[in-house]
């Protein structure tokens, strides 16, 4: 039951987006259409998964045994980074089909905010390595979401005769603070 | 040759139902739960609802003056004004009011291109906005016999479990947003629009279904402390939600499935938000959750038709 409740806290209540706004930028960069929008969703679930896997053992192993407490920003950057690039690498070379689908979209996010957010908050809320990758599921899934609504409202918008200098990101950024707001209505939800 | 038939462009049968005479109706509906209203909260509800009619008209043709087009009194700025006023709560500063039919009016219709493009209900929009600007002040309620200050019978039940009588609820003598209290008078209105077919019934069957099934399940199997069905029907917003805000045929999905699954993931919004949320209330947030997920629903397919064979599906979801 916590990990059900740890899924969907991250997943609706606090989505990465939507409420932490981590992540803008891969948000408004590839939601221009759906099948983008999946392919980085699918992208960032796999990613999260990984990083925090990899910065768990980091942290509890290696950092806190010796006082590194302080090195965690640092260290966290530089193994989600090399983790992820070695993985792409690893994908195209013995899987080309999946690195097909979601190659394109790694390096674009092996830097990402809600990446780094993501491991930081994992050791702020001291969860142990299940809940951390139901953590990690659970903020992918909610960003695949977001990423999903905003891409069907940006097909809609296509059409729409918004007025010139909204049109594009403009737009784009208000559509996430209306979402934003009304994902305000989730809040409470859980304690 | 002398002609006997006209030659014209298309279309050659004009139908009666306009945007005018959509909105006419719409407010011909509105009528007797808004005439209860002034009933209800006197002064107060008359000086709503007239703030939140002049700052709709007021900030739709300031914008189409600064964009340079005509402006046509299409009745659609006088819906969502009255609408708006409908769901605050009667002892709302008027300035608060302004402020919300302004944002729900700019940020939700006008910035997406005026009238048929929005995504969300501008009305809805506007509450929303309210809602995190001045929570207090949303969600503070007065009695409508003394004007002192109460709690919804949603809040009674949420917050100290306590459920009201639901003749009470049914008749609307009850605190609650200006013109939400009276579930059978907004139902007539509902049921007029439906005889006019304005709107389309899936919205309001299935939305009201779901919330009916999964508060009986909960009644019947988790306890009444739930509350019971009947109650959950007819508090809060949810007859004005369900026949007036969901309904919005701009912010539907276009396909009847996708109109039965908004109804429904309606429904099961507002149980969810009642029964687990920070807020006793969840119709406003349902209807503009599911507005964002109406491009997504759109996409589910039509019905198969007889004999269709996989190229021809192949083609068309390409």
């Amino acid at each position: 039951m916590n990990y059900i409740l740890i899924f969907l806290g991250a997943a609706i209540v606090n989505n990465f987006i939507l409420s932490y706004f981590l992540g803008i930028c891969p948000f408004l960069g590839v939601s221009t259409d759906l099948k983008k929008a999946s392919g980085m969703g699918f992208a960032v679930i796999f990613v999260m998964v990984l990083a925090s896997a990899a910065t768990w053992g980091i942290y509890h192993k290696i950092l806190m045994p010796y006082n590194l407490q302080y090195l965690q920003n640092v260290a966290f950057i530089l193994v989600i980074a090399s983790l992820v690039q070695f993985v792409e690498m690893f994908l195209k070379k013995f899987i080309p089909p999946l690195h097909k689908g979601l190659g394109i979209y790694l390096p674009l996010i092996t830097t990402n905010c809600a990446i780094l957010g993501l491991t930081l908050f994992m050791v702020i809320k001291d969860y142990d390595f299940i809940e951390s990758i139901f953590y990690a599921v659970g903020a992918g899934s909610g960003f695949l979401m977001a990423l999903l609504i905003m891409a069907g409202i940006r097909v809609r918008l296509d059409s729409a005769d918004i007025p010139v200098p909204f049109r594009g990101a403009g737009i784009a950024l208000i559509t996430a603070g209306c979402l934003a707001l009304i994902f305000m209505g989730f809040s409470g939800m859980m304690k | 040759m002398k002609r006997e038939f006209k030659i014209s462009l298309s279309p050659h049968d004009f139908s009666a139902t306009d945007v005018p005479a959509v909105m006419r109706n719409v407010v011909i509906a509105l009528a007797p739960a808004m005439a209860y209203s002034f009933y209800l909260w006197g002064k107060r509800a008359a000086f709503l609802y007239s703030v939140c009619v002049f700052f709709a008209y007021a900030s739709e043709y300031a914008f189409i003056k600064i964009r340079k087009k005509t402006f046509v009194n299409d009745g659609s700025a006088l819906v969502s004004g009255l609408l708006f006023a409908m769901t605050l709560p009667p002892s709302l500063p008027l300035s608060y009011a302004a402020y919300g039919i302004i944002f729900g009016m700019v940020f939700g219709k006008h910035f997406y291109g005026g009238l048929g493009q929005n995504i969300f209900n501008p009305a809805l929009l506007g509450r929303a906005f309210l809602m995190a600007a001045f929570p207090a002040a949303m969600t503070s309620w007065i009695s409508p016999l003394d004007a002192l200050t109460t709690a919804t019978p949603l809040s009674a039940w949420k917050f100290s479990g306590e459920i009201w009588e639901t003749g009470k609820i049914l008749m609307g003598n009850c605190p609650g947003s200006v013109g939400e209290t009276s579930a059978v008078l907004l139902l007539l209105g509902g049921a007029y629009l439906l005889i006019r077919k304005i709107i389309d019934y899936r919205v309001p069957l299935f939305y009201l279904a779901a919330v009916g099934f999964i508060s009986s399940l909960f009644y019947f199997f988790a306890g009444e402390s739930y509350g019971s069905p009947v109650f959950h029907l007819f508090s809060g917003g949810l007859m004005l939600g369900a026949f007036f805000m969901a309904t919005d045929p701009v912010t539907l999905p276009a396909n009847f499935r996708g109109r039965v699954i908004f109804g429904a993931g309606c429904g099961f919004f507002t149980m969810l938000l009642r029964y687990f949320s920070g807020f006793p209330e969840g119709v406003m947030f349902s209807v503009l959750i599911m507005n964002a997920l109406a491009p997504l629903l759109e996409k589910i397919p039509a019905k198969e038709s007889f004999g269709e064979n996989n190229s021809v599906k192949r083609e068309r979801n390409r």
